[in-house]
């Protein structure tokens, strides 16, 4: 349904936003030697000799800067190191960091939200090579807005819609910490209990996974703006497959399931910043498992769903007590009220 | 730590196959097809919907939701009330599912894209916070919700608001929601499951004179998908021995008289009124509106509300088409709407059924949309 206005639904990760990119901004995509625009992966390979180059670049706000486990400099640089990593190219050769930064913002924390970039950089060897700054008036834009872009070399390109029925799907860790965490602190929910982003570069642990893996690996996403749910249904899309999903063997810190239940909100469609969605054939899937729960970050990975060819597109949750469609989230999931 | 035990206590696999069986053989044994039962909550849809016991139910039962999602039925013209004040300059605050909710020609949203100021609460007590960092403007908390969040709204009237607070009410009372649907002459309903937090306020006896009225029992059930399960189970056997008697299956919290300072409050500051409700009928117990004493909190009696500044914009073709009310009077259901899933969906809402989070459309469409997974493999 064509809208006249852009809504704050149209970047949320969901349908909505994916209608808008694709009515209006698809009409850019050009023909490339490799993976472009038209594929809304994310981000692009394209054919260098007998390599890939791939690159991404993200904007980034978040509102508040200062979150519980990191920040908008941890964010913006995890968020492109990350998509990187989803295309399979685990070794980011260079970043790029644009700041836009409202009229008074204060210095300590322009400082503060640099040291959490050098820190972010340091873990995942990811150096800043260039950059530019600008600043807007009071009111103009709220606070400050981060872009990064990134590329890396890939001797393979992992896509997002490799997929084919018996796959299995393996998440890295627990799903729903960082917009569980961003969420009650912008609403001032004052909910109690650690609440913590988990935002991190996934590269070092993307790496151990396709090591094991190789191109039994066949998928690739994560799970950010839209949380699990969203991804599945990209996956299932693109692929051409249905999911099973196993909703017990999802991994939820009881933090977040408990936040979730109080606001009515389900951590499968929550935000995550340090969370990769595989698909891999099942005879690779143990051993991939293995390697990623190897990984610091991935000590809570499980195999959490499989691949079908039945109902095409589609996911479905088993409940453990039933089964239901999992739908695709539209647009932020905002608390309930009884 | 309670809370995660009581989790898995009320979520157990094992457990609700035993009760899937249990309600399989009751079901047998009445003999007839469709036994209808409704339940009057969005949050037991939610539960229904969310763990996927539909799969589970056998096919003669049907379960419907009634009229149970307290923003769904709250009417136009009170939504035009708070879209008015907001357009006055008034600073209006309101629980987030009422944010989309249409009025005549806009929602609250709507005001807000046009510079009113809208802002959305978690709870009373947040809206006293707006008013005193506000001191200056008149702030108007537009409260909605059952006897739950009406009792909260009660609490903080009567600690004593800032002056700059006014409460525009929109909260209506449940017994009536079920009067409504019992009194259709075309009802096929045969049972209620009644909303176990609502009762842990009213006391489940509230429920007797109902079931002694209109000779249908009624069965009070607690939120997660064991407590829906036994419910279930337990209606549907009071069903199959033609008693219509009120039974509690939520003792964890629910008692006979409620809960009485609650209650005490709750009527200190408001009193049924009749009330439309949306898409259904004007109810004549169906409005709880704050007593004459608190006139001088009461958003209608402060302000000249000028609802006819935000009237008429043409006609909706598309909400012609809704079928909420009849949805919520249990006389349809969501897949039956020509519209669900398709120009009516949560990005675009239609029907207030598609807005709020306890309205039907919007529980089967977030869940999956059609909700029967009897027949995937």
């Amino acid at each position: 349904m064509a809208v006249d206005r852009v809504s704050m639904k149209h970047g949320a990760g969901g349908r909505a936003m994916r209608s808008l990119i694709q009515d209006v901004f698809l009409r850019l995509a050009a023909p490339v030697d490799g993976i472009g625009l038209s594929a809304l992966d994310d981000g692009a390979a394209i054919r260098v000799g007998d390599r890939w180059l791939v690159l991404t670049t993200d904007s980034h706000v978040v509102h508040p800067i200062f979150f519980p486990g990191g920040d908008i400099g941890r964010l913006s640089v995890c968020g492109t190191v990350n998509d990187l990593a989803m295309m399979g190219a685990t070794e980011p050769l260079a970043l790029t960091c644009a700041v836009i930064l409202e009229e008074g913002f204060p210095r300590a924390d322009l400082e503060r939200i640099r040291d959490s970039i050098l820190e972010a950089c340091r873990e995942s060897g990811a150096p800043i090579v260039t950059g530019d700054t600008k600043v807007m008036g009071r009111g103009e834009i709220d606070g400050i807005v981060l872009n990064t872009a990134g590329v890396a070399l890939a001797e393979r390109v992992v896509t997002d819609a490799g997929l084919r029925p018996g796959d299995r799907i393996l998440v890295t860790g627990t799903v729903g910490d960082h917009g569980m965490a961003v969420m009650t602190r912008r609403h001032a929910l004052g909910l109690e209990g650690d609440l913590r982003s988990d935002v991190a570069p996934l590269n070092g642990l993307v790496r151990e996974a396709l090591r094991a893996g190789g191109d039994e690996v066949v998928a690739m996403k994560d799970p950010t703006r839209g949380g699990l749910a969203s991804v599945l249904h990209e996956m299932a899309g693109k692929g051409g497959v249905g999911i099973v999903l196993d909703e017990p063997a999802v991994p939820v810190n009881p933090e977040v399931r408990a936040a979730g239940e109080v606001l009515g909100i389900d951590p499968l469609v929550v935000a995550n910043e340090g969370k990769a969605v595989l698909g891999v054939r099942a005879a690779a899937a143990g051993r991939v498992l293995a390697a990623i729960q190897a990984h610091p970050l991935g000590r809570r990975a499980a195999i959490v769903g499989t691949a079908t060819a039945e109902r095409p597109g589609q996911v479905i949750l088993d409940t453990g007590l039933g089964r239901r469609m999992l739908a695709e989230p539209e647009g932020e999931p905002l608390p309930r009220i009884c | 730590m309670a809370g995660s035990l009581d989790e898995l206590k009320f979520r157990d696999p094992v457990k609700a196959r035993a009760l899937a069986d249990a309600l399989r053989r009751e079901v047998e044994l009445v003999g007839r097809s469709p036994v209808s039962i409704m339940h009057v909550c969005g949050s037991h849809e939610q539960a229904i919907a969310r763990f996927g016991l539909r799969a589970v139910f056998p096919p003669a039962l049907d379960v419907i939701m009634g009229p149970g999602c307290p923003v769904c039925v709250t009417d136009t013209p009170e939504v035009d009330e708070a879209v008015a004040l907001a357009l006055q300059g008034v600073r209006v605050c309101t629980y987030g599912d009422m944010l989309r909710l249409p009025g005549t020609s806009r929602s609250l949203a709507d005001a807000q894209a046009e510079g009113g100021r809208v802002e959305v609460v978690y709870s009373p007590v947040q809206a006293v916070e707006l008013a005193r960092r506000h001191p200056a403007e008149p702030v108007v908390f537009f409260a909605s919700g059952f006897e739950t969040t009406a009792v909260a709204t009660a609490a903080v009237v009567l600690a004593g608001v800032p002056d700059n607070l006014s409460v525009l009410s929109s909260h209506k009372y449940v017994p009536a929601a079920m009067d409504l649907v019992a009194d259709q002459e075309e009802t096929a309903i045969e049972g209620f499951v009644a909303a176990g937090h609502a009762a842990a306020i009213t006391g489940w006896g509230i429920f007797e004179p109902f079931a002694a009225r209109t000779r249908t029992p009624v069965v009070v059930a607690g939120f997660e998908p064991l407590d829906v399960l036994a419910a279930v189970v337990e209606l549907v056997r009071l069903l199959r021995l033609g008693r219509p008697e009120v039974v509690n299956c939520y003792p964890r919290c629910v008692s006979r008289d409620g809960n009485r300072p609650a209650l005490e409050k709750l009527w200190r500051v408001f009193e049924v009124v009749p009330g439309n409700w949306r898409g259904i009928a004007r109810i004549p117990r169906g409005n709880l509106e704050l007593r004459p004493e608190w006139d001088r909190l009461n958003a209608r009696r402060r302000f000249r509300i000028d609802t006819a500044a935000v009237g008429g914009a043409g006609r909706n073709v598309l909400a012609e088409r809704c079928i909420c009310g009849a949805i919520m009077s249990g006389l349809a259901r969501p897949t039956g709407c020509a519209l669900f899933g398709k120009e009516c969906r949560p990005e675009s809402p239609v029907g207030a059924c598609m807005v709020s989070s306890e309205g039907s459309c919007r529980i089967w469409h977030v869940y999956g949309g059609p909700p029967d997974l009897r027949g995937v493999a």
